[in-house]
């Protein structure tokens, strides 16, 4: 978050006339090491980029389907016909749930860390909130599949009595709860401690002197934060909920795990149906042919080309907001 | 401090990773349906004898289905016990991969759940110099219909009943067609809730070959890796469709038969037009494979099976997979230890380790010809 300067080097104190000092040549070496790593990133990225294009375009030069709008994965197949529309909606629809589920109750749980929770309790609960993110995700997903979606079943019937009438939660298929609604549960938990600790950071860097001058205005605690710490913290949680839409969106495992996928799109997200970009290409990876696996790496470009306009249009925000809050992204 | 923090949860992120670490391996331990530890004592007592090692050397890497994985691990075991200073890998990934692998030339075979397609024996043209890639059958299995139904111990059902089940015509378990199959058995009105693989695999494809074989207009799909039908719930792997069977009431599904076996999950007996329903067994596999013919040509030994047979004990939904190698052209640094390896794994001993383990035995005149051809190969 922070950037140290460079001008902090200027004023360190002179190096010491020491008889093992390295000299220009331990210089010389440091900066061609390091202009090295930068250029061969350039290189690695350029050359994924260039690979995945590729492959990318021998699959869709053949698709017989329209791979806009084909509700359909059948790339193995002769002739192949494959479509991205059910796998956008779903990776969209589920990250949407996800987002709406979490990002409230990260910033509830990052505020109460940094100003509610006495210090005692503050540490560790910012320490198991992190502890969130080291469970690898087959663990969510087989966690969500044997536990969360037979809980769920009892939610889904009570969404469907009492909301059914939205459209959106009416519940039209028999089934248990392997739905995108579910999905949509399961990431939020997994970008939850992502959400969480990147806010809080940004909350503790509210500066004292804002909140202590709303507290000399005779705000109470909740004024403060609604005045001082939201308004100086609010592009920091628009870019910890971009690193946990990244998250979200790019999920396999567990999604894989939980989903039950379908080639339909469906608006009652409480039905077993739909997929996701990473759910399909795993699901369908193994029994691919070459063939196959190039569309499936157009697939993934897609989901590439998802994340970097959702990730620029975060930048986007954030610089328009730059001017009226501290942290900067 | 916060150097301190760090290090503490670094340490803590390390148990999480331990414990969760230990879960999967229970996950897998619980997935691994073969008694691998009996049956590899079974197996390795006719060992020596039986394998003949002459020329096999070095290393011999293969790849493919792992429908058939744990037959392979078993006489990988046993043939690298008697053949010393030889080493098989068999890498169990999916019959697609294998094909692919086995189409780059970098494995001496592959194992797959179906026959090689025309395009895909044209493209191994060009890694076996002089011949083309064949199929020789050589594990057998039968899938097993699980069920999961509060007070319902036996289901009988026939080929149609389950078309209609898996097509979303039949949506409870007291339907008028279940019951009529079914004298005596008193059966819930719970919906029926139909599991399928959610990723592309031979099994799903295998037994869309007996519905379309059998199911006539009830089930109108072509066979293919894809599950076809529109309706039903997807789950992935056979481990993962066999634990929605055992966790939910109401539920059906299809898996290998050793999936059935390891969580307890009640299988369908098949109404197949014999005299009695038939139980999904191994034996019963392999009298349903017997009907098969031969369809390959050449030395392609590809297997054309009798989904319609009437047989009594036939289990017809089954699954045969095959070894994948070139009749000419094979690499002359592999070749030697290939036809030991499958020449061990055709004969009668190798075929005994498969009725062991719940797969079931290639018949054996085709064993016989498989034989024939592996000793033909160059």
């Amino acid at each position: 978050m922070a950037s140290t300067t460079p001008t902090q080097i200027d004023t360190a104190p002179p190096v010491s006339t020491s008889k093992r000092s390295t000299g220009r040549a331990g210089d010389k070496i440091f900066a061609g090491l390091s202009k090295g790593s930068g250029i061969l990133l350039l290189v690695i990225m350029a050359s994924i980029a260039v690979f995945l294009t590729y492959r990318a375009s021998i699959a869709l030069s053949k698709n017989e389907g329209n791979f806009l709008t084909t509700f359909d994965w059948n790339a193995s197949a002769n002739p192949p016909v494959f479509g991205i529309a059910v796998l956008l909606f779903g990776t969209v629809v589920s990250s949407i749930i996800a987002m709406v589920i979490a990002v409230p109750i990260a910033v509830g749980i990052a505020l109460f860390i940094s100003h509610y929770a006495p210090r005692r309790l503050a540490a560790p609960i910012a320490y198991v909130v992190d502890l969130l993110a080291a469970v690898p995700s087959i663990i969510y997903g087989i966690w969500g599949a044997l536990f969360l979606v037979p809980q769920l079943a009892g939610l889904n019937l009570w969404l469907d009595e009492y909301l059914g009438w939205t459209y959106v939660f009416d519940k039209t298929q028999v089934g248990v709860a392997r739905s995108l609604f579910t999905v949509g549960i399961l990431l939020a938990i997994m970008i939850l401690p992502i959400v969480t600790s990147v806010s809080r950071e940004v909350f503790l860097q509210v500066p004292r002197m804002n909140e202590e001058a709303a507290l000399a205005l005779g705000a109470t605690r909740w004024e403060v934060i609604r005045m001082s710490v939201l308004p100086f913290g609010r592009s920091g949680v628009i870019s910890a909920s971009m690193l946990g839409l990244g998250r979200a969106l790019g999920e396999t495992m567990a999604v894989a795990t939980v989903l039950s996928p379908s080639f339909l799109i469906s608006g009652h997200i409480l039905d077993p149906g739909g997929g996701t970009f990473a759910q399909n290409i795993a699901a369908k990876f193994d029994e691919a042919n070459e063939f196959g696996r190039d569309a499936l790496i157009a697939s993934g470009l897609v989901l590439f080309l998802l994340t970097l306009l959702v990730n620029g249009a975060a930048r986007l925000i954030i610089a328009r907001r730059k001017d009226f809050s501290g942290a900067n992204a | 401090m916060k150097l301190q923090r760090k290090n503490m949860l670094r340490a803590s992120a390390l148990g999480a990773l331990v414990v969760s670490g230990a879960l999967v391996l229970t996950a897998c331990g619980s997935d691994d349906n073969t008694k691998t530890g009996d049956g590899a004592t079974k197996a390795a007592a006719p060992a020596a004898g039986d394998i003949k090692c002459e020329g096999a050397k070095g290393k011999l890497l293969a790849s493919g289905s792992s429908a058939q994985k744990n037959a392979v691990d078993l006489w990988v075991k046993n043939y690298m016990a008697a053949c010393s200073g030889v080493e098989v890998n068999y890498k169990s990934s999916s019959s697609g991969e294998g094909i692919v692998a086995f189409n780059q030339g970098t494995v001496g075979f592959a194992g797959s759940d179906s026959a090689l397609k025309p395009e895909q024996v044209e493209e191994s043209k060009k890694i076996c110099t002089g011949g083309q890639g064949i199929d020789l059958p050589m594990v057998g299995g039968p899938i097993a219909l699980g069920f999961n139904v509060a007070g319902v111990d036996k289901l009988n059902l026939d080929a149609a009943t389950i078309a209609n089940i898996f097509n979303d015509k039949i949506k409870k378990w007291d339907d008028e067609a279940i019951k009529k199959l079914n004298p005596g058995v008193t059966l819930p009105s719970t919906a029926i809730q139909h599991f399928h693989r959610s990723e592309d695999s031979g099994t799903t494809e295998n037994l869309g070959k007996y519905l379309k074989a059998t199911a006539g207009d009830a089930w109108p799909y072509e066979a293919a890796k894809k599950w076809p039908a529109p309706g039903g719930l997807g789950a992935s792997g056979s481990s993962g469709v066999a634990t929605q069977v055992k966790q939910v009431d109401g539920a059906i599904g299809y898996f290998e038969l050793s999936y059935a076996s390891a969580q307890g999950i009640k299988t369908v007996d098949l109404n197949t037009g014999a005299a009695a329903p038939v139980k999904a067994t191994g034996e019963n596999a392999s009298k349903a494979i017997a009907a098969a013919k031969i369809a390959g040509t050449g030395s392609d030994l590809a297997l054309k099976l009798d989904y319609t047979t009437k047989a009594e004990g036939a289990y017809p939904i089954v699954l045969v997979t095959y070894e994948v190698v070139c009749d000419k052209g094979n690499k002359a640094e592999t070749l030697p230890t290939v036809k030991s390896f499958l020449n061990y794994t055709a004969s009668d001993a190798g075929q005994k380790v498969l009725l062991e383990n719940g797969y079931a035995p290639i018949p054996a005149e085709i064993n016989a010809k498989v034989r024939e051809v592996v000793n033909s190969l160059s």
